[in-house]
């Protein structure tokens, strides 16, 4: 059974090959642009960070501010 | 109505969404490769060298989809004068890369057993690497200039040239003899592909869509929080 699955009449080596490469295209393209979302969040969180106590209120009063810097919390 | 399109009422949305989608796009994909390598018959001629349409095809779909968006929102972002849809689209682009690449070498696994090679240069292929070409100047134009209304003008000539070809890409099994068969699908009238075959590939492309979705988000919020960062920098 799962030897006919693998071997799908002698075609298997080109889906399997075919379903392969879309996988890794995936999981490759996944992981570079979530690599590129938690540089850009912790690089927003350490310059956050340096604000001085006025400049951080008057960032914190943005929502879009506030809701970057709760997501970081959360990852 | 442009109001809607305000990042910081997006962001709420879509910092959210991709948890949602992510498990989603697993449930659909699951679905998806059990019906195209497992219940789906084989083909009377191709045998199971069909089954690597369930990934060619809703690729192919898809890449073409996002060329048109991205086009869309590029002549909606000059006309409506919202940068919000140029960020849009660049955040679409990737996603659309790649499935242009996957169609192209999916195709080329399928060509070897079907059609006994690897590559030829037929209308239908060689208009999709020409796509693959204008996404991927699209891409660079995006990496090499620094200037907003430069890059927001450039990007949007290669969208509007590149979509010339994507009617090319429609009607070329049509307009020439080429090694591709003619569509087996028709929104408008009977397609000739059986149910049994059909089902399994609606699902694969429901299962692409989702992922080009998550992709387009978390690509949005990095583009977003990148703006906000370069406003850090200004306080």
């Amino acid at each position: 059974m799962i030897n006919e699955l693998l071997l799908m009449n002698g075609y298997g080596v080109y889906v399997l090959s075919a379903f392969s490469f879309t996988l890794l295209s995936f999981i490759t393209l996944y992981l570079v642009t979530k690599i590129q979302f938690v540089k850009e969040q912790s690089k927003f969180v350490k310059k956050f960070g340096s604000l001085d106590t006025e400049k951080a209120n008057s960032a914190k009063s943005q929502r879009i501010n506030k809701e970057i810097l709760a997501n970081a919390v959360n990852n | 109505m442009f109001k809607l399109f305000q990042p910081n009422k997006i962001f709420q949305l879509t910092s959210k969404a991709p948890k949602y989608v992510l498990f989603l796009f697993v449930i659909v994909l699951s679905i998806g490769l059990t019906e195209a390598l497992i219940l789906s018959p084989e083909d009377y001629k191709q045998s199971d060298a069909v089954r690597i349409m369930y990934v060619h095809v809703p690729a192919a779909w898809i890449s073409l989809g996002i060329f048109s968006s991205i086009t869309f929102l590029s002549i909606s972002g000059f006309i409506f004068k919202n940068k919000n849809f140029f960020l849009i689209a660049k955040s679409l682009a990737p996603s659309g890369f790649v499935f242009n690449i996957i169609a192209l070498v999916t195709g080329s696994i399928w060509g070897k057993p079907t059609w006994g090679t690897w590559w030829a240069w037929d209308a239908r292929i060689t208009s999709m690497l020409i796509l693959a070409l204008f996404y991927g100047m699209y891409l660079i134009s995006w990496r090499i200039y620094e200037n907003e209304d430069k890059v927001f003008k450039i990007s949007s000539i290669i969208t509007i040239l590149g979509i010339i070809n994507v009617p090319i890409i429609k009607y070329s099994v049509d307009w020439w003899n080429t090694l591709h068969q003619p569509a087996s699908i028709n929104i408008f009238s009977k397609s000739s592909i059986h149910s049994s075959m059909l089902f399994p590939l609606l699902v694969m492309t429901a299962a692409f869509a989702l992922f080009s979705l998550l992709i387009f988000l978390m690509k949005y919020n990095t583009e977003l929080i990148k703006i906000k960062n370069k406003g850090l920098d200004r306080l």
